[in-house]
């Protein structure tokens, strides 16, 4: 049938099953903007304006990665589009699956540095799966099709159309197309067919399954490293459980692989790297064999790569093969989908088959110092082991990225995948407020918790107006110390305590800030204070700001410097 | 670990889906990582949806490993070979416009041309311009040889390569089936 293409993209989204869409309008997509009133697409897709194109494409992204979903966000062209660089660079990093759709001028404008146009496709290239500049109408619903099955595909990753004005407007021919049929037609179907992206072999090397069983009988220390593949491929989190029940040997995790190993798991030595326990970076030094499922060997996990897993023969899982031999070299590796390759160890394996007793008890004998309590001074630790109490463990955590992302990392024990929402590769301040609203959206049935710094905090609290006007019921939590916390860590420890432009003396006063946006705000200084805003927070069933005022030297204890073997602890 | 080896001149021939933007995306790997590229030719195979990009790139195993990798990791990369030098055919075509303005030097270069085989494809009253196929040494030798009458332009295609024998760049492999795993869409 006969339709205007704007109308053609909001079918392609119905056709994917997409009900909630984060955007912000603006000259080239009134088109598409259009739809929503002019066919009634508000009623069938949920649009969330933001404060901000950022906000926006976090909330896509959040909702992405609490859902396990496709995220879509909607921008206009020029800064619309350049607006959301800092939310795909994000997606791209941690591999999360997000459609972003934003339309340049028309074609008789293309290239003449027309009123907001801009080269999106040119400036994402580096930070995309894949990306596309629509120039007529006859490509869009097979491009809009080929975007969603590669961004949820193999290792997701966001993906950028970019749609001239004109195409908008053009009538273009649309056949419906439910989800179970796109692989079977148009450019999809041949790109799917074709030699190199053949659907053979689907599975992972039987044969590199079995060699990795033989040497799990020839080493006496082996270590499990769980990261974001596990949390990212579908109904790998229970065959990874399975996986170490059988093998019985530590695991450690990455900050992308939190969920996936309950927290409070007894083979669990916590978080690996910087600011990793001690468990688990003297287990990667001490090991024998490293497997690692899922993670990419980022700086942060490795920090000396020269040192890492020095005595391991390292075997490396994942689905992205040019992730193999990329910062660490291994020594076997196996190509495939998360739960399929933990499925087929797990038919390999039988349960205790292998005794790491001496070792296992060595590693997890090795304990975090004990952490302390105070009625008078509010401690990091203990907002979140309060958090952690009052929602049963359950809540969804957003976090920013500094000290409170690394104390969320540490002390919430993750028991599920999706619940840490974290921008653990690209480290972007800012990302925690979107990421929350946009999974509250997503799981209206969960408690989502933003954690944030007064640093990070400032950087995207416009998206207050955002949650308020939309009644999102998420509770801030503003780790405030007055100062950019993680910065100033490393200043005292390492720039000779010179806190050069670290330290936030200024307002705004979060409480107030909150309450103009019409948001109640409170101010605590101690842990009963905290307690008892954040049951107030949650039995209202609105969103909430808890100014949690902390001390300015509070800092994340492990640490390990950067560029240094993970055993020489800065701070123990 | 960068295992430094020592940089070499290495041939990759990579074959795309002949789509706009799919080059920059090609080149901008190496420029990334601070590779310089010393010489690129593109252009269609024998089916029209497909490039054939032969890169030269001095890099040592570790670097030219790493961008191989990357590169198949790209959605519209279809394959990557590195050519070995004893199991390929390289050659370029290098057009040189030379300062002849009497009839001895005229002649001269024609004899140069002869015996490299470079053909001459325009000749006016005070220049010859000529044409030659072949690597990197015959391209030196004939370029210090004009160079005494003085080489006014010369313009030079980039390699292109092929492996010799009955191998193909589409053929199946384990490493390239593992590259496609992560690619795969469903």
């Amino acid at each position: 049938m006969k339709m205007k293409a704007s109308q053609v993209v909001m079918e392609c989204l119905l056709e994917q099953g997409v009900d909630t869409v984060f955007g912000y309008p603006g000259g080239t997509i009134l088109e598409i903007y259009d739809e929503f009133e002019l066919h009634g697409y508000n009623r069938k897709i949920r649009h969330i304006l933001t404060s901000h194109e950022q906000g926006a494409s976090h909330a896509a992204d959040g909702y992405a990665r609490s859902t396990g979903k496709v995220g879509v966000c909607f921008a206009t062209s020029g800064p619309g589009a350049t607006n959301l660089v800092t939310g795909i660079a994000t997606a791209y990093m941690d591999s999360s699956p997000v459609v972003f759709i934003t339309v340049n001028v028309g074609e008789s404008l293309i290239g003449k540095d027309s009123f907001q146009e801009v080269d999106i496709t040119g400036i994402t290239m580096p930070i995309t799966k894949c990306n596309y500049l629509v120039r007529s109408g006859k490509d869009l619903p097979d491009i809009m099709r080929e975007a969603f099955a590669i961004a949820r595909s193999g290792r997701p990753g966001p993906v950028l159309i970019d749609i001239l004005k004109n195409v908008t407007y053009e009538m273009i021919e649309y056949q419906p197309l439910p989800l179970s049929e796109h692989h079977r037609h148009g450019k999809l179907s041949r790109l799917i067919a074709r030699d190199s992206h053949d659907l053979k072999p689907v599975e992972p090397d039987h044969e590199d399954v079995n060699v990795l069983v033989d040497l799990l009988n020839d080493c006496k220390r082996p270590l499990v490293l769980v990261g974001g593949g596990v949390i990212r491929s579908r109904g790998a989190v229970p065959e990874f459980r399975k996986f170490i029940e059988k093998l019985g040997a530590p695991v450690a995790s990455t900050v992308m692989g939190g969920g996936a190993c309950p927290g409070d798991h007894p083979l669990f030595t916590g978080m690996i790297g910087m600011h990793g326990s001690h468990a688990s970076n003297v287990a990667s030094h001490d090991c024998d064999m490293l497997i690692a499922i899922g993670c990419r060997f980022s700086d942060r996990v490795t920090c000396d790569v020269n040192t890492f897993a020095p005595n391991a023969c390292v075997v490396h899982i994942d689905i992205d093969r040019a992730e193999i031999d990329k910062n660490v070299i291994t020594s076997h590796h196996i190509i495939g989908d998360a739960r399929r390759v933990l499925e087929l160890l797990n038919e390999r394996i039988m349960l205790q088959e292998y005794d790491f007793s001496p070792w296992r008890k060595a590693i997890l004998s090795l304990k975090e110092p004990p952490l302390e309590h105070s009625d008078t001074k509010l401690l990091p630790h203990e907002i979140l082991h309060t958090v952690s109490r009052l929602t049963g463990g359950n809540a969804i955590i957003a976090t920013d990225v500094g000290q409170h992302q690394m104390w969320s990392c540490q002390y919430f024990h993750f028991n599920r995948p999706g619940q840490l929402l974290t921008s653990g590769g690209f480290g972007t301040m800012g990302f925690g407020y979107g990421a929350a609203f946009g999974a509250k959206l997503g799981n209206p049935d969960q408690v989502v918790v933003h954690c944030t710094g007064d640093g990070c905090f400032r950087m995207n609290c416009h998206e207050m107006a955002t949650v308020q006007h939309y009644d999102i019921p998420v509770i801030t939590i503003i780790f405030d110390n007055h100062t950019l916390g993680m910065v100033r860590q490393w200043q005292t420890l390492i720039y000779g305590e010179r806190y050069s432009q670290t330290t936030l003396d200024r307002g705004p006063d979060f409480v107030k800030l909150a309450e103009a946006y019409g948001i109640k705000g409170y101010r605590v200084t101690n842990v009963a204070e905290f307690e008892a805003a954040f049951k107030e927070a949650l039995e209202s069933g609105h969103a909430a700001v808890i100014d949690a005022m902390l001390d300015m030297d509070e800092m994340v204890h492990p640490m390990v410097s950067g560029g240094s073997p993970v055993t020489n602890f800065l701070l123990d | 670990m960068n295992i430094t080896t020592g940089a070499t001149r290495q041939t990759l021939s990579v074959l795309v889906d002949n789509n706009a933007g799919v080059l920059s995306q090609v080149s901008r790997l190496f420029s990334r990582k601070g590779y310089n590229i010393e010489s690129l030719a593109v252009g269609t195979t024998d089916s029209p949806e497909v490039s054939r990009i032969t890169i030269e790139v001095i890099a040592d195993e570790f670097q030219v490993k790493q961008i191989m990798s990357q590169l198949s990791k790209l959605f519209p990369v279809r394959s990557v070979k590195r050519l070995e030098p004893a199991h390929s055919i390289r050659r370029e075509l290098l057009l040189i416009k030379v300062k002849a303005e009497t009839r001895d030097i005229r002649n001269e270069v024609i004899q140069i041309a002869n015996i490299f085989r470079a053909s001459i494809i325009d000749v006016s009253l005070g220049t010859i311009t000529l044409a030659v196929i072949g690597t990197e040494s015959k391209d030196e030798a004939i370029e210090g040889l004009l160079n005494e009458f003085g080489i006014l332009e010369l313009a030079r295609t980039g390699m292109v390569a092929l492996e010799r024998g009955q191998y193909t760049l589409n053929e199946q492999s384990k490493v390239k089936g593992e590259y496609d795993y992560g690619k795969r869409m469903l």
